[in-house]
This record gives structure tokens, sequence and C-alpha cells, in this order.
């Protein structure tokens, strides 16, 4: 069954949870619906900083600032947002810092808006292509231990991961 | 204007920045890198990029918000800086107390052969900063402003942004690590204690 699109569920609350309680602390966003409950928890949230981007490249380099001081960072943005991002890899690559994104899908199953789909099947080849660990979330049970994967793989093994969370799970926007 | 860039980096750079040990410090690839290596023998307080264009702001940002117990200095170049003006919009909303930008502005992409930047055809740093809500701007191009500038990037209570404009001798030449991972590492002992 595909989600209602932009419908905020259980475990979007969920995943803010898992996140604090992984002590991340700063949520760098560029608007996006799928994310809306993150992004409204991370503002709301005084113990964290909640940062809006102009493009998602500067939060993978903010997110290596903030492992520069000792913090913990997830950067939330939609596929689209992957191919503003790919040069920036260069910095979490060359100097294996921890990195997590969480990422929306456009583009992939159900969608109606075909400006969405280049990059919608781009995103998995390109982050893989830059040395990112790409993995998928398709049901709401899969979510929080997902991201839990990549949290322990990029604090504790030096690894940068994108969890894609998919249209099938996060539903297509009705044009 | 035939006078706005008769300062000479090698010169101003280390003018305005002062001592740099009790600094956190985050460089944009090329000249900017090479300056700040020179000023810290390429210390554990430096983290220079040789790529990743245009992320040096955004870096110095996230480490801002880290760390707001420390100063933290972006020195980069009018290019790099250019290729993601943007995110002098994101630093404007967050305005951290404890960042200071340097953008040493010579006009040029001199790591390619000396092209003509924006800057060099009207385009203002200074101005886009102020208009990005950069509470603290100045631009330098002469040297008895130095001590001010000095002065606003230290002590500014909010962010502070100097365009220096310099003329186009090249930065000092030095040697300094391109393995950004050995400076991570290096960077996050001396100011954590762990890697």
């Amino acid at each position: 069954m595909i989600s209602e699109y932009g419908g905020q569920e259980t475990w979007q609350e969920d995943l803010y949870s898992l996140l604090r309680s992984n002590d991340v602390e700063l949520f760098c966003y560029v608007p996006d619906g799928g994310h809306k409950t993150l992004i409204n928890k991370s503002i709301e949230d005084p113990e964290v900083i909640s940062v809006p981007l102009t493009t998602e490249e500067e939060g993978v380099a903010m997110c290596a600032g903030a492992h520069l001081g000792g913090t913990k960072s997830v950067l939330l943005m939609q596929s689209s947002g992957v191919g503003n991002c790919v040069n920036m890899f260069a910095l979490i690559k060359n100097g294996q810092f921890p990195f997590v994104t969480v990422v929306t899908m456009r583009g992939e199953f159900g969608e109606m808006n075909p400006w969405q789909v280049p990059m919608g099947q781009g995103v998995q080849p390109v982050v893989e292509a830059m040395g990112m660990h790409c993995l998928r979330a398709e049901t709401p049970k899969e979510v929080s231990p997902t991201v839990q994967a990549a949290l322990d793989m990029a604090y504790k093994s030096n690894q940068s991961v994108a969890v894609l969370l998919t249209q099938k799970l996060i539903g297509a926007k009705p044009f | 204007m035939s006078d706005d860039r008769s300062l000479d980096r090698k010169k101003a750079v280390p003018a305005i920045v002062g001592d740099p040990k009790d600094l956190l410090i985050v460089c944009g690839l090329a000249g900017a890198s090479k300056d700040m290596a020179h000023l810290t023998n390429d210390g554990d307080n430096i983290f220079t990029m040789a790529g990743a264009m245009g992320g040096a702001t955004a870096l110095g940002l996230g480490l801002a918000l880290s760390r707001p117990d420390k100063k933290v200095l972006v020195v980069t170049g009018d290019g790099e800086l250019l290729m993601n003006v943007g995110t002098l919009a994101t630093v404007g909303i967050l305005k951290p107390a404890n960042l200071s930008i340097l953008c040493v502005d010579n006009g040029h992409y001199g790591e390619t052969g000396y092209q003509e930047s924006h800057t060099q055809r009207g385009v203002n740093l200074e101005l886009i900063a102020q208009g990005s809500a950069i509470p603290n701007t100045r631009t330098i191009d002469r040297e008895e402003q130095i001590p001010e500038a000095k002065k606003i990037l230290r002590d500014s209570n909010g962010t502070s942004f100097i365009l220096l404009k310099v003329n186009t001798e090249p930065p000092p030449s030095i040697k300094r690590s391109m393995d950004a991972t050995e400076r991570k590492v290096a960077f996050r002992r001396a100011l954590l204690g762990i890697a």
C-alpha cells in the first residue's frame, strides 16, 4: 500500500526520538514535505540546533565541521538534493568523516512529476559512486533499524551512509 | 579605484589574524589555505581544504555551532566563496557570535591561471554579506584599516565578515598536508583529546 503523500505517521516521531537518543544535536535540512515531522521537532527542541540550508551541499560541509568540534549531526534532504552535493562528498570521503543523510525519495514508485524522475533514478548510483553506503527503508518498520544501522556505521566505523526513505514508504505526491 | 588592490596578502593576512593559536581555523582551497597553513605551520588548530570548493564557510559554521566556546575563523578566497555564496545567508540567520569570516579577495582565480573573478567585475561580497544579515562587515583595502579589521574579527559580538582586497601577488609557498583524514584526526585530538 502506498502512504498518503506527506502523511506524518508514528514512524517519523520514532525516528526523531532515535536520532536524539543517539545524541544527534545538529539537524541540517532543506524544507521537504516528507521530513516535515523531523524538521518541526528539531525546530521545537531547545536541545538541538536546527539549520535550514540554501542548498544541500552546505549541510554536507556543516556536518563535517560539526564532527571536527565533536557534535553528531544529520542532513535531511530530498532525492533532488543529492545531486547538489556530489562534489562536497569529496570532503566526506577524503576526510573519512562519519556522515548520515536521510533522503526522502521522489522520482520512483508512483511518481507523477517527471522532473523528479532523473535524480530519483540517480541517487543510489551517485552516492555509491562517491563512496557512500546506501540503505533503503521500504516500510515503516524498517525505518528505525535502518537509521540506527547508519548511525552505528557512521559514528563507530567512520562510514558515510545515505538512508533512502523510499517513495513506497512516504507516498507519491499527487499532480 | 586604482589603489584598492594595493595590499599584499602575505603581509595583510598575518597582520589581520594576529596570533592564530587561540583560534580554530578553517580554510578554503588554494591561496587562503596556503596563507593560513604558512601562518600556523599547518598546525593542529587548522583544517585546510584543497577541493570541495564552496564548502569552507559551511564547514566553519558547523564547527562554530558545535563549539560556541571557541573562536572559529574561516579564511577563504573570493572564488571559493562565490561558488556557494548562499552560505552567507545561512550564516546570517544564525549569526554565531564566535564565527568570523575573512575573505581574501584578489579578484582572480589564482590557482587556474589568474582569470578574473566576478569581484574584479563589479560584484561586492561585503554588500552580499550585509544583505545576508551578517551583523559586522568591513571592506579593508588600506594598511591603516588593518587594526580595525583585526579588532572586528577578534571581538565582534555576532558574526563578522571582513573583505580583504589584495593585489595578485601569490600566497606564500608551503608544503601542507592534503591528507584530510590525518588533518581531521590531528584537529580532533588537539581539540577534544580523541581521534
